[in-house]
């Protein structure tokens, strides 16, 4: 019999039931609303489209139809959902999970040359005695760090300003090699320090050992030397002395700079940015303050309203992408998380904008004491007087000590936006986190009221902002937006041959 | 070029027979697997013992040969001394299956098909020819003298062969481990775990699948290769094969029904099929069943550039390497030109008479032989030099 071709019809089922697949969704604006699936997947629909998706209202022969069943928004008889590959596609997602905790911070001394305003923890003292972390509580850290499953280990050696305890360092760098060496780990090290005490010997070691540097640059002079007061009120014209000689000794890539949003900085988005283009920096993180320590309590020399950094973020964005435009590369760093998340099938491991929350599952802190905190964050509360985020100590506690005791069961309870009241059904989800630190340092408990939380009304904005800028469809603001997530590849693709 | 000719059969040997040619008498212990093409067949016994076969444009009027013959032969000019060819004895057919100088060769693994494609250039033969092909493919593989650079395996569906496609692949990583494969297949028997674990236990090391999907609706997919379920089995079989670590291309052929969700289908391989080494975007050949179902399919390449241009645009920036195949230059806009790929087979490659004057022929793909019966309404000569635009 030869063979004979049907009609598109005889493909589709015309009148069958369609079922929905788990998804969210969120009215943007007036006229516009989102839907996003468990992946991650979105749909910029007009008002009203979620509602006709639910009640079965939709015409089967759309284009609309069409796209909901190709991006696992619903399914019909005609195909299967495919779970299989909604399943391959979730791990994806969630690939930053695999192999537990990777990022390890050290605090080797809490002394600093600094008084900066916002900072949390630092002493201005020479008593070594006290403030320095001892090569045995260093051990003990380094022997608890390579416990973590992790085959891949970044170790983050912090203060106070580390390189006052330059003796620590050249201890535990060795140390922290031979035996993520023994245990066939990839160990990687970063210094984050102001660089004001760093010698040239000290570059040089840290280049011998590939160690890569992160510093401080908050603005141009007025602001960085504002907020970084110091004895002689030279920091900027330190810092910027200290990265072209870190750069030439260390490496021009192998040194890198964070800044803090200010009071002072809201007004100066521009300057701020412009600032790091002037260094000939490719990467900026337009960081909010956080709400903990030193921070909480001057909050009105350094505080303000989250409004404010809104709109310092907005500004700072568009002379970002305008900068790109002109054909200078420059990243911002939160944005690109976010894109990440957005506009790629791979998620992130950015501790502080993760579920399950990065805290102690992805990042744990180690103090100069020996205590261990979830976060940064956790150890500034404590000096504060809150030790309800500290884990454990080094010299007493061991891996499963940390891990089931009861400080941090309590904050797992809470790291999961999935089973957050308020974050579980919202459309963004998926791109957002949990932080139970910050709920318990602003609302009191670690689960949190999602209506008055500085981080849902951060985050939900930045969001939407974003979103905004995607659905004007620019080509040239998508080709940059493109270019900041491009870094994740085939490797991040968690597709597991069956064993 | 042609591949085919025929002439008067002598023999009646139902079995193809696979050998290479020689134009030249050869001494008898050089005879083995060699086809004989000569004008004029020898009478002396002698010296025509010992060959698979003998090819002769002359006329023969005997019934009984003691080898296989072909006489008559329409066409000589295109067979070459070391092409592999397969006669048909009782027919009288001669294929040309392998030419040692052109890097254009497949095996072609069997006629049959378990989609019907609307526009297939191939279309598919409902007999059971698994066996004899996979005999011919292997006696051919064992005639390649040196390594090909590449060999596309194509069909038909080649999976239907079952555990005799997995004989050939053997064959070839043993004889060929440095030779690049390519095997043309809709992917869907890999939705089958053991079939794609079959597949990646044989470790070819320069193997890579072409599968095509034509749009990211399931019926839309499934209306194309016309065979329900069509769509979630190729996905699902490039989600198994991507599990191996398979290296995979997918292939889109564009017309009607798959330029509308063109760019959607970009997002959907994306998001589902980030793994993909690489996308053709392929023109439609006018042959096979694409003539008959021409109503429903005929788009004008000029017209769809759009639809292109985003895809294109899509793909590339997300770091996925996309080409446009079968496309003529002055059917796309210059910033579709570095997507552009000479891809059609030397066999089959022709230019139209617009052609001789343009500047740009040099660059530009050409046509399928076939296209001269249907082009684009907007093929016209360029001007020479890269800085031109139309």
């Amino acid at each position: 019999m030869p063979r004979q071709f049907y009609p598109v019809e005889h493909f589709s089922v015309a009148q069958a039931e369609y079922k929905l697949l788990p998804f969210k969704f969120l009215k943007l604006s007036a006229d516009r609303e989102i839907l996003v699936n468990e992946v991650g997947e979105f749909i910029l629909a007009p008002v009203g489209t979620a509602q006709r998706v639910i009640r079965r209202q939709l015409d089967r022969s759309s284009e609309l139809f069409s796209t909901l069943k190709a991006k696992q928004f619903l399914t019909d008889s005609s195909s299967s959902a495919l779970l299989d590959l909604l399943a391959t596609k979730y791990r994806t997602k969630h690939h930053f999970l695999e192999g537990f905790t990777k990022l390890h911070i050290v605090v080797v001394t809490l002394r600093c040359d600094h008084s900066c305003h916002y900072c949390q923890v630092s002493r201005q003292t020479a008593d070594k005695q006290t403030y320095d972390m001892s090569p045995e509580v260093a051990e003990k850290s380094v022997d608890l760090i390579m416990q973590s499953p992790s085959p891949h280990i970044t170790l983050e050696l912090q203060g106070g300003e580390p390189l006052l305890a330059f003796d620590v360092i050249q201890h535990i760098v060795p140390y922290a090699k031979k035996r993520a060496d023994s245990l066939g780990k990839e160990l990687d090290i970063v210094v984050t320090t102001n660089l004001a005490n760093a010698t040239d010997e000290m570059l040089c070691y840290l280049r011998d050992e590939g160690i890569k540097v992160s510093t401080s640059l908050d603005g141009p002079a007025f602001i960085h030397n504002a907020n970084r007061p110091r004895p002689g009120n030279n920091s900027y014209e330190l810092t910027i002395e200290n990265i072209q000689r870190a750069r030439t000794i260390v490496g021009y890539d192998r040194v890198a700079a964070l800044m803090t949003t200010t009071q002072l900085s809201l007004d100066h988005p521009k300057e701020i940015i412009d600032e790091y283009v002037k260094q000939g920096f490719h990467s900026i993180f337009l960081r909010p303050l956080s709400p903990y320590g030193f921070a909480l309590k001057t909050k009105r020399k350094t505080g303000y309203q989250l409004d404010n950094f809104l709109e310092f973020y907005r500004t700072g964005l568009a002379h970002i992408l305008e900068l790109n435009r002109k054909g200078y590369d420059l990243e911002e760093v939160y944005t690109k998380i976010l894109l990440t998340k957005i506009l790629t099938p791979y998620g992130t491991g950015f501790v502080d904008l993760q579920s399950p929350a990065g805290a102690g599952i992805s990042v744990l802190v180690y103090n100069y004491d020996g205590d261990i905190y979830a976060t940064d964050e956790s150890r500034m509360l404590a000096e504060m007087g809150d030790h309800t985020f500290r884990l454990g100590n080094v010299m007493t506690s061991s891996f499963k000590d940390v891990f089931t005791g009861e400080p941090f069961l309590n904050l797992v309870s809470a790291s999961c936006n999935q089973s957050l009241c308020g974050c579980s059904d919202c459309a963004f989800q998926l791109y957002c986190g949990a932080d139970p630190i910050f709920n318990h340092a602003t609302q009191g408990d670690v689960f949190g009221h999602r209506p008055s939380s500085g981080f849902c009304h951060r985050n939900m904005e930045v969001i939407k902002h974003l979103f905004e800028l995607i659905s004007t469809e620019d080509s040239q603001i998508m080709r940059i937006f493109l270019a900041w997530v491009q870094t994740c590849r085939l490797k991040d693709l968690n597709m597991r041959a069956p064993s | 070029m042609r591949l085919t000719t025929g002439g008067n059969a002598h023999s009646s040997l139902r079995n193809s027979v696979v050998g290479k040619i020689t134009r030249e008498h050869l001494p008898e212990n050089e005879r083995r697997d060699r086809i004989l093409l000569v004008d004029s067949i020898p009478t002396a016994r002698n010296q025509i013992v010992g060959y698979r076969g003998i090819l002769t444009p002359a006329k023969i009027e005997t019934d009984q040969f003691p080898i296989p013959l072909i006489s008559s032969l329409q066409e000589t000019v295109h067979l070459r001394t070391a092409d592999i060819v397969g006669i048909e004895p009782k027919s009288g057919f001669v294929r040309t299956l392998y030419r040692p100088d052109s890097e254009h060769n497949v095996i072609f693994a069997t006629d049959r098909c378990n989609s019907n494609c609307l526009m297939c250039s191939q279309p598919p033969k409902d007999h059971d020819d698994t066996q004899a092909m996979t005999d011919r493919n292997l006696k051919l593989i064992e005639l390649i003298d040196s390594a090909p650079g590449r060999l596309v395996i194509t069909g038909g569906e080649p999976t239907l062969l079952g555990e005799r496609l997995f004989t050939i692949i053997a064959a070839l990583r043993d004889k060929f481990p440095s030779t690049y494969v390519h095997m043309l297949t809709n992917g869907r028997s890999f939705a089958w775990p053991n079939f794609t674990a079959r597949l990646a236990e044989l470790k070819h090391p320069n193997f890579m699948l072409g599968i095509p999907l034509y749009s990211d609706d399931s019926r839309i997919h499934d209306y194309v290769v016309q065979a329900r379920d069509a769509f979630d089995q190729t996905v699902l079989g490039l989600q198994q094969l991507a599990r191996y670590g398979l290296r995979i291309e997918i292939r889109v052929v564009l017309h009607a029904v798959t330029i509308p969700r063109l760019v959607h289908l970009a997002e959907y391989i994306y998001r589902n099929c980030t793994f993909v080494e690489h996308i053709a975007l392929m023109g439609l050949e006018n042959i096979g069943y694409a003539p008959r179902n021409m109503s429903s399919l005929w788009t004008d390449p000029y017209d769809y550039q759009d639809e292109l241009e985003k895809t294109v645009e899509f793909l590339s920036t997300r770091g996925l390497e996309v080409s446009i195949y079968n496309h003529q230059l002055c059917v796309l806009r210059k910033s579709l030109w570095k997507y552009s790929r000479k891809s059609i087979s030397d066999w089959k490659n022709i230019y139209l008479d617009e052609c001789e004057q343009c500047g740009v022929r040099e660059q530009c793909g050409g046509f399928f032989k076939w296209a001269t019966k249907l082009h684009s309404n907007h093929i016209h000569p360029l001007p020479a030099g890269n800085g031109t635009t139309r």
